[in-house]
């Protein structure tokens, strides 16, 4: 199957999205960003491809109704299996690295290591069920977050001190992500069918049914994973482009993507707001989603994704808490400085003259909205159909003091779109390009798609 | 504006001249104590040089001095130097960099001390800072200082009041003033000869700037332009040096346009026109080469610009006039560029987009320069009603580093010029059909105008 | 028992908050046919634009209270606050009130404004008024009575009356009676700073800005008779003098801050504008009053930031005025990115260093909504030139 693919380096994650030569998105894939460009490139090329496979195999099973509700598990299942193999390379890397440490001759950190790579090996499998709660997908976050649990409750007994374990992991880690290793994404598939199987949610099921599910799931991925997928074309797009593993004629300006891509979703769309982690954008297009304009924000990174971050840091919450704590607010308290430098001060201060914390939050949401719409009114103002894109716009409040000031600016009759998978509306936009590629000239291929062969079948 | 480009072909006559004329410029002002020359500071826009030349009088650019330590990494040790002295990270970055050269020793481009001022000009035209800039100068070299008050131009207009207004203070402030600093009276046949000389090179400077309408464009009328404009901006005004040059630069400008050769860059000759813009606002000197590089690699020409107006807007008509030498003095000083009302500057973008064919303009805004600044967002949208032609805005600073953001500059250069790309033959907004690059049509705009685009 | 000048004091705060204009848009209901005539900071020839019937309307930007949008989408980051919220208010309606605007040469920022506002209200009579910094009766002097004519003229093109020696004489002579009451409120705030906080003086002051001449002299004397019968006790405070060439204005609750942390502001320079001229305007025997009015600003106008300095030296006028009004320091205080104040500070440090004034500085902007740096700051600084005033 002739296919191409757009990617979006972003400054947190970086984005991909498979089309097929009709238009069709086949896939995305996302992976946090990490030092190294190229691997998080491929890393999120290799989740659209698996992504497409799991297209296709769902597609194999579309006659049997029943199908669909084995999928879940097994989406979870084939996670579980990524992770298992992250774990194991986690494994190797950490003794690699003690072996050439000052502590090789550390007997208890050796054991206290290896007993808390066993507990999170085993309080993994709790994650990996549908419906549980996993704040992210990375393996850095999951393996991160169970390990440092384990690693302080081995350290409060009194066995090796934390900091030690925590240094050991976190060397590891940064070696782990930025090592590419191909993905079988049938045997992983079908290591995934055999895992799922014994899932507790399938429980309930007569072991003749397990079987024939085997059979059929097995024979769903041998069809799904026949045919070779080819990309012809790839188009590469993101923040800091200078720096992108791609050949310059296949990198597009992010503007030029995001505006394609939001577009193409919507397809009615004139305006499009971008808030991501570094960079707000406001871009105008036309009736073909070719920009007309665009403004971003200066130097500065004040309100943008980043601005959350730091706030969520000073005050010890998840990024996606704050949303909606601030809905919560009797009232939002002016703030007039969305400046990232000074934001924990002026937090701090606000909270020592006794401002609620979710009053704070809701001025602060409605500062970093107030300088995206003086930014939209920069680049033209917001026209009939308006689109909101990147991170910020997960933000059920920043969401909800949008449409207000919208509403107060521009009139109620704007329409506004907030897509679930907004965050890939640049790879998209990328992907659209390597599609009008294929008509003239295809820009030579990246080094981690000319390079690799995706899969071994 | 007057140090070369290395890399610019060593074998232009003009720019043998040029650096010639500098060279010997300097030499004058480290002898100036000994030899007995008297030294006035001035400014850019606004200067009165054939004044000075005529009274044997040798001028010091401040502005020159702050954009050359710009250009020779020394700004950031300068501009730290007046903070460090009170000066506020707010203000204007010339000043800073002015006042922490001074601070440092007063150092100038070619590495000798320049001489003290034995008079402040303060030819306050277009820049209220300019004001500032002197007083405080006053301060530190406690000499005269001689204010010549430019009025604005609001209506894009010099009334009978404006000019009397000028002309007053330049019979009766300043001309007295330069006269007692150098000991003698102004010989007015000697100033009429200097304007004589002053007309002769902004007839060929203006060739030179129009030259750019040709396509492939044989000048980068930005980057290159500030190379263009040293000679006329700074001491050289109603020089013959000046009239050489000029004269030097236009043949070798034509020659280039017989040839169909494009601008030179840092790199060497730019081998394609892709896109060509129109700029407003000036540009940054701590990275010049850089700043110039992301465009001509991406094959973008600039083919005019507002920054090399600031030092005289030639190209409307002016020209200085020995016939009236006072009152064209003045006129030249109420017609620099920043002296212009926002709507005279959106009028002169608008003619500059249209009559050089441009693709697409862009505003580089300044944080140092609020006399430029302050309205280029308004101008932006302005400009793009008017003419459907694309505007990009980016952000740096004249010569303070840490307002030039490499990364962030050249991804909106980029994607504004993949924007251009993207809307080539599309809507309005379209001023050129697509093109095959690489083909070097001798014809002017012009002609092919009137023979009608294909 | 109650404040005698609590009512007004209050009536001025209102008029102050008054971003709407209601008040102008009352004086215009009153006065079919009248102009009001905004103007940015600092001065402007107010006796002249009253003699032609107008009103002249102060504009001081938007304070702390409103949302900017559309006003921060015209300008950078790097630009004041001023021209934001002043542009908000005008894209609002908030201005509908008025029928032009003058924009006098503050700054590049103010001036450029202008030409903004050219474009941005087409319809709107907008002017730039170019003060002189020639200060030479027949040059700069005769520029500045021909800037004047054509402003007269041109109003009068839009339905203003014809400019009347006799009228603008009775205008200089309200304008004098004022700037007496003005001086007279300064010498008391000097004289008892415990009867008249500087904020109150800042209200009552500020409020004149859109307000016939006439009244708001009306306005002076009722305050002053006012507050003379509060029961008061004095309170030993560090006397400071607050400058920072106001344009933009601090928020109120800044100079309250300011008196808070221990600080009575006894002179301050935030409506320059009203006592821009030292002492009255005086018409000679025969005189043209706009040529007195051209000449009262050539010879009689203060130093700030955005007027030529001359042969004069800078900071020499402050040093007058803190030994004057028996100042124990200086505090300055400029609008972020106000190149003029900046550009003049280490100057005017230097100037109070050499005459051994204390003094310390710090930024602000008119939306500011943190005081707790500052009012530490200005408490550090009045205990220290207590303890400095102790020891010397």
């Amino acid at each position: 199957m002739r296919c191409v693919l757009g990617i979006d380096l972003g400054s947190t994650t970086t984005k991909a999205v498979m089309i097929d030569e009709s238009g069709r998105m086949l896939g995305k894939g996302i992976t946090n960003s990490r030092s190294n460009y190229e691997v998080a490139c491929a890393v999120a090329r290799i989740e659209a491809h698996t992504a497409a496979r799991f297209d296709m195999l769902e597609r194999a099973l579309s006659y049997d109704p029943s199908a669909k509700a084995w999928l879940v598990p097994l989406r979870e299942a084939f996670r579980f299996e990524l992770f298992l193999d992250d774990l194991v390379d986690l494994r190797a890397t950490i003794a690699t690295n003690l072996e050439g440490s000052p502590y090789a001759d550390n007997k208890a950190l050796a054991r206290a290591v290896t007993s808390v790579l066993d507990s999170v090996q085993e309080n993994a499998a709790d994650l990996f069920v549908a419906g549980a709660p996993r704040r992210s997908d990375f393996f850095r976050d999951i393996a991160g977050a169970l390990f440092v649990a384990e690693a302080e409750s081995l350290a409060r007994v009194g066995v090796v001190p934390f900091e030690s374990l925590v240094g050991l992991y976190d060397r590891a880690i940064l070696e782990v992500e930025t090592r590419l290793r191909p993905r079988d994404t049938k045997s992983l598939l079908l290591r995934a069918v055999a895992r799922s199987v014994k899932m507790p949610e399938l429980d309930g099921t007569s072991a003749q049914q397990h079987q024939r599910m085997v059979q059929m799931l097995e024979h769903a991925v041998c069809e799904a994973t026949k045919e070779q997928i080819l990309e012809i074309a790839v188009v590469g797009t993101g923040y800091g482009r200078q720096t992108l593993p791609f050949p310059k004629e296949a990198v597009r300006s992010e503007i030029l993507c995001h505006g394609r891509g939001a577009h193409r979703v919507f397809p009615g769309t004139r305006t499009v707001l971008d808030i991501g982690g570094q960079d707000t954008k406001a871009i105008q297009v036309d009736d073909h989603g070719v920009v007309t304009s665009f403004q971003m924000n200066d130097r500065c990174a004040a309100g943008c994704g980043r601005y959350l971050g730091y706030i969520a840091d000073e005050l010890g919450l998840g990024l996606h808490e704050l949303g909606p704590l601030a809905l919560s607010a009797k009232k939002a308290i002016k703030v007039n400085s969305t400046c990232t430098v000074f934001a924990g001060a002026e937090l701090r201060e606000r909270l020592s003259l006794g401002q609620r914390r979710e009053d704070i939050l809701a001025g602060l949401h409605r500062a970093i909205i107030l300088r995206a719409m003086s930014l939209l009114a920069r680049s033209g103002g917001v026209k009939t159909e308006f689109t909101f894109t990147g991170g910020v716009c997960n933000n059920a409040m920043a969401t909800k003091v949008l449409r207000e000031l919208v509403d107060e600016n521009y009139g109620t009759d704007i329409q506004l779109n907030i897509h679930p998978d907004s965050i890939y509306m640049g790879a998209l936009g990328a992907g659209l390009f390597a599609l009008d590629a294929l008509a003239g000239d295809i820009p030579p291929l990246p080094a981690f798609v000319r390079d690799t062969r995706m899969e071994a079948t | 504006m007057s140090e070369q480009v290395d890399s610019h072909d060593q074998k232009d006559k003009s720019q043998q001249t040029q650096k010639r004329m500098i060279g010997e410029h300097f030499d004058k002002l480290a002898r100036a104590k000994e030899d007995g020359k008297k030294v006035v500071y001035t400014f850019v826009p606004g200067n009165v040089t054939e004044l000075l030349g005529a009274l044997d009088l040798l001028p010091v650019l401040p502005e020159i001095n702050a954009l050359q330590s710009g250009m020779r990494k020394r700004s950031a040790g300068y501009i730290a130097e007046a903070e460090k002295a009170g000066h506020s990270e707010d203000v204007c970055t010339y000043v800073k960099c002015d006042v922490g050269m001074q601070k440092s020793g007063n150092i100038g481009p070619t590495g000798t001390k320049l001489p003290d001022p034995d008079l402040l000009l303060l030819s306050y035209t277009g820049c209220f800072t300019f004001m500032k800039w002197f007083e405080i100068l006053k301060q530190e070299y406690n000499c005269p200082v001689v204010m010549l008050h430019v009025p604005y131009q609001t209506e894009g207009n010099i009334t009978p009041e404006m000019r009397d207004y000028v002309t007053s203070q330049l019979e009766r402030n300043v001309i007295p003033a330069l006269e007692k600093v150098a000991g003698k009276k102004l010989d007015r046949d000697a100033l009429a000869h200097r304007m004589q000389l002053s007309a002769k090179a902004e007839e060929d400077l203006v060739a030179v700037w129009e030259s750019a309408k040709h396509r492939p464009s044989p000048i980068d009328g930005y980057f290159g332009g500030v190379y263009y404009v040293g000679p006329i901006f700074s001491s050289f005004r109603g020089s013959e040096d000046a009239v050489t040059y000029y004269r030097e630069l236009r043949e070798e400008v034509e020659q280039r346009v017989r040839e169909g050769r494009g601008p030179m860059t840092p790199d060497g000759e730019q081998k394609q026109e892709k896109y060509r813009l129109v700029v407003e606002g000036p540009p940054n000197w701590t990275s010049f080469h850089d700043f110039w590089r992301m465009f001509s690699k991406e094959g973008a020409t600039v083919v005019s610009s507002t920054y090399t107006r600031v030092g005289g807007l030639y190209d409307t008509g002016f020209r200085h006039d020995y016939r009236r030498p006072i009152d064209s003095l003045a006129d030249y000083c109420l017609g620099c560029y920043t002296n212009l009302g926002l709507p005279t500057r959106l009028d002169l973008l608008e003619r500059y987009i249209k009559d050089y064919q441009a693709d697409g303009f862009l505003v580089n805004s300044v944080k140092s320069c609020n006399s430029f600044s302050v309205g280029q967002l308004l101008m932006l949208r302005k400009l793009e009603e008017r003419t459907g032609v694309p505007g990009g805005f980016i952000e740096s600073d004249l010569v303070d580093p840490r307002y030039f953001g490499k990364a962030n500059i050249e991804n909106r250069i980029q994607s504004f010029l993949q924007v251009l790309e993207a809307r080539r033959g599309k809507g309005p907004g379209d001023p050129l059909p697509k093109r095959s690059e690489g083909k070097r049509a001798l014809t002017l705009i012009d002609d092919q105008k009137a023979g009608g685009l294909p | 028992m109650t404040d005698p000048a609590f009512a007004l004091v209050e009536r001025a705060h209102s008029i102050v908050d008054d971003r709407k204009l209601s008040t102008v848009a009352h004086w215009k209901d009153n006065h079919l046919g009248g102009l009001a005539i905004g103007h940015m900071p600092i001065y402007v020839p107010r006796p002249l634009i009253e003699a032609i019937g107008c009103l002249p309307v102060a504009l001081f930007g938007g304070g702390d209270a409103i949302d900017i949008i559309r006003g921060d989408s015209y300008f950078q980051s790097y630009i004041c606050h001023i021209p934001r919220s002043t542009v908000e208010l005008a894209l609002s309606g908030d201005f509908d009130a008025l029928d032009g605007v003058l924009f006098p040469s503050i700054c590049d920022v103010i001036r450029n404004l202008g030409g903004m506002w050219r474009m941005l209200f087409p319809k709107a009579y907008t002017a730039y008024v170019d003060l002189p910094q020639n200060f030479d009766r027949d040059i700069g002097g005769k520029f500045y009575v021909l800037e004047m004519r054509r402003i007269a003229r041109e109003l009068q093109e839009r339905g203003a009356q014809p400019l009347d020696p006799d009228a603008l004489r009775e205008c200089i002579a309200l304008e004098n009676e004022r700037r007496a009451v003005i001086a007279e409120l300064d010498a008391l705030r000097r004289a008892e700073p415990w009867r008249v906080k500087a904020s109150e003086a800042y209200l009552i002051v500020r409020a004149g800005g859109a307000m016939e001449t006439k009244s708001h002299t009306l306005l002076l004397r009722e305050f002053i008779t006012a507050v003379q019968q509060r029961t008061v006790r004095p309170i030993d405070n560090v006397r400071v003098v607050l400058v920072g060439s106001f344009c933009e204005q601090p928020p109120f609750a800044l100079i309250r801050a300011l008196e808070k942390s221990g600080c009575d502001i006894v002179d301050d320079d935030f409506q320059l504008g009203m006592r821009m001229i030292d002492g009255p305007i005086e018409i000679a025997e025969g005189e043209d009053p706009l040529d007195a009015l051209a000449r009262a600003y050539l010879d009689k106008g203060q130093e700030t930031a955005s007027r030529y300095i001359g042969d004069l030296i800078k900071g020499a006028s402050l040093v007058r005025r803190v030994k004057e009004c028996n100042a124990d320091g200086v505090i300055f205080a400029a609008a972020s990115f106000c190149d003029p104040a900046l550009l003049d500070q280490p100057m005017i440090e230097a100037a109070l260093t050499k005459a051994s004034v204390p003094h310390t500085s710090f930024k602000f902007a008119e939306n500011l909504g943190q005081f707790s740096v500052i009012r530490e700051q200005a408490g550090a600084f009045s205990d220290a030139v207590k303890l400095w005033g102790a020891a010397s």
